[in-house]
């Protein structure tokens, strides 16, 4: 069974159609690209797997389980992480406390327990402090853990959402533009690190990405979308041959 | 020199108070981007039940605790029931619902426990005791010791704690706190509940020297608006260092500026809101807000 199954979805917005009932889904283990045009939906499709939009028609199961079902704040208890594309980070912070906000739901010790400043409560939070200084080991921010992140440049923000993401041990994390705006020297970084975390965590990842080079280094498997709909799908090599991608992304010869 | 220490020590014991309500409002703010005008009147409406206990034979020492879990409980029940309903409205509706809040929660109080003013314990004695040449009551000291207590304790679960942690989160970026498993809601609702708990703090702490009635805290609720803008209404330390200033910039005035006298200081409190608000909208430890275009 495909650990995230996305069937016949559709969604949208006004008259807009967003999603025109797409199918796909992504094994365990494996890291697919999920390109197209702007406006193709992709986003809006991240965004419905993490139930911020509700889907008009259509599945997303993942691991069996409909998304639909759950509450927004669940989605990341059944193991589904994700960064976003401008940021979602909490800028009056520090990198560490970013991170140990995505800890939380390890260590949520009971309501009332964890609310009163006393040395349980103290203790679960040196631990979470422990993991979350190990995550930011693993991206190579920890020498910055105690920065406020907005005083941090941008691909560096990048990389402390990362961290943030992976500190709650997600089996799929969705990621979205990694290497948008960042330089060209990130993007090697960018890849690299992305590379650790399918092989040393053993993260699945679906990835949306308007950087080629970047998406097809690092996919397994491509989806291509295109106002909505799905237009191709395969290895990297067979979408970047397929007359359909090439038309949606330079117009017609 | 003398009296200028006394009157020091005891601006710092008001401002105490002041920063104790001052917090409520930030925490509050902080949360929801609003500021509650309703939570003087529940600190009375908590102090009203502290008072009830006592008057039963209840030790202080048990009122005083019991009070602040029922405070908690009350503000969680507030938000449940009052606020969430209308939590997405524009910001003038909340503001309208807190004002008819503090409204009903006055009436209701007077309703029940009536207009008369009522003395209320203070568990430290009036006496003064001579520290460093200066005459300070053991009740300024008393005021003083609660409240650095109560503040300190709210830092260190803001700060030290996982539950603060994703408070904080919650309230500065709620849609990116959802998607990392915080239940954006209860935490809402605990900010509520941990307001209302800090501001029964001041109602208690003031009660004995304004003497208890359902108007009692008309007045404070103003300095802790001073005091809550000048540090910088999102920020809890500013809050607290608010407090102090107003405490004892009031105190001062009252006993130095011959016009202000006591009938004044109330003045001297919105000329600190203005003042603020004109030169340095925010406040001592508070960061303009940029927003990129």
């Amino acid at each position: 069974m495909a650990l995230l199954e996305v069937r016949e979805l559709a969604v949208s917005f006004g008259g807009v159609v967003a999603l025109d009932h797409v199918s796909f889904s992504v094994e365990a283990d494996q890291v697919v690209g999920l390109i197209g045009p702007n406006g193709a939906g992709k986003t809006t499709l991240f965004n419905i797997i993490t139930r911020v939009y509700k889907p008009g028609a259509g599945a997303v199961l993942f691991d069996g389980t409909p998304v639909t079902r759950l509450a927004p704040h669940e989605v990341i208890r059944h193991g589904v992480a994700r960064t976003f594309q401008n940021l979602a980070l909490f800028r009056s912070m520090t990198v560490l406390d970013n991170v140990m906000v995505g800890d939380h739901i390890r260590t949520r010790s009971g309501w009332l327990a964890s609310s009163v400043p006393m040395p349980a409560a103290m203790n679960a939070e040196s631990a979470s402090r422990k993991r979350a200084l190990e995550v930011l080991d693993f991206v190579g921010l920890a020498a910055r853990a105690s920065h406020p992140v907005a005083t941090l440049p941008f691909g560096t923000q990048k990389r402390v959402e990362l961290a943030r993401a992976l500190v709650s041990k997600p089996r799929l994390l969705l990621l979205d533009e990694p290497a948008g705006g960042i330089s060209h020297e990130e993007v090697d970084g960018m890849s690299r690190l992305l590379r650790r975390v399918h092989t040393e965590l053993g993260v699945t990842m679906l990835l949306v990405e308007h950087h080629m080079g970047f998406v097809m280094g690092i996919s397994d498997r491509v989806v291509v979308l295109d106002f909505g709909k799905k237009i191709a799908e395969g290895n990297p090599s067979e979408v970047q041959r397929n007359p359909a991608v090439i038309e949606a992304y330079l117009g017609a010869a | 020199m003398q009296e200028f220490l006394q009157q020091i020590v005891s601006g710092i014991a008001s401002g105490g108070i002041f920063a104790s309500l001052a917090l409520a409002l930030v925490l509050i703010y902080n949360a929801m981007g609003l500021v509650n005008f309703a939570q003087g009147e529940m600190a009375m409406l908590a102090t009203f039940i502290a008072f009830t206990l006592v008057d039963h034979g209840v030790s202080y020492w048990i009122a005083f605790p019991v009070t602040l879990v029922v405070a908690f409980a009350g503000g969680i029940l507030v938000q449940r029931i009052v606020i969430r309903p209308v939590e997405r409205a524009p910001i003038l509706t909340l503001v309208i619902v807190t004002l008819g809040l503090a409204t009903l929660v006055n009436g209701v109080a007077g309703f029940i426990f009536g207009y008369v003013p009522r003395s209320f314990p203070s568990p430290f004695s009036a006496q003064t005791v001579n520290l460093l040449g200066a005459f300070v009551s053991y009740r300024d000291l008393g005021v003083i010791g609660v409240s650095t207590v109560v503040l300190l304790l709210i830092y260190l679960l803001l700060q030290r704690t996982t539950i603060g942690l994703t408070m904080r989160a919650a309230a500065h970026h709620p849609e990116a706190s959802r998607l990392l498993g915080v239940h954006v809601s209860w935490m809402l609702a605990l900010g509520w509940g941990l307001a209302s708990a800090v501001g029964a703090v001041s109602g208690i702490m003031v009660a004995p020297i304004l003497l208890l009635e359902p108007n009692m805290m008309q007045t404070i609720i103003i300095y802790a608006f001073a005091a809550a803008v000048l540090g910088g209404i999102e920020s809890p330390l500013g809050a607290v260092v608010g407090g102090l200033i107003v405490g004892v910039t009031v105190n001062l005035a009252g006993a130095y500026i011959p016009f202000v006298g006591g009938d004044l200081q109330l003045a001297v409190a919105l000329a600190i809101i203005i003042t603020v608000l004109v030169i340095k909208p925010n406040g001592l430890f508070g960061r303009p807000s940029v927003r990129r275009v």
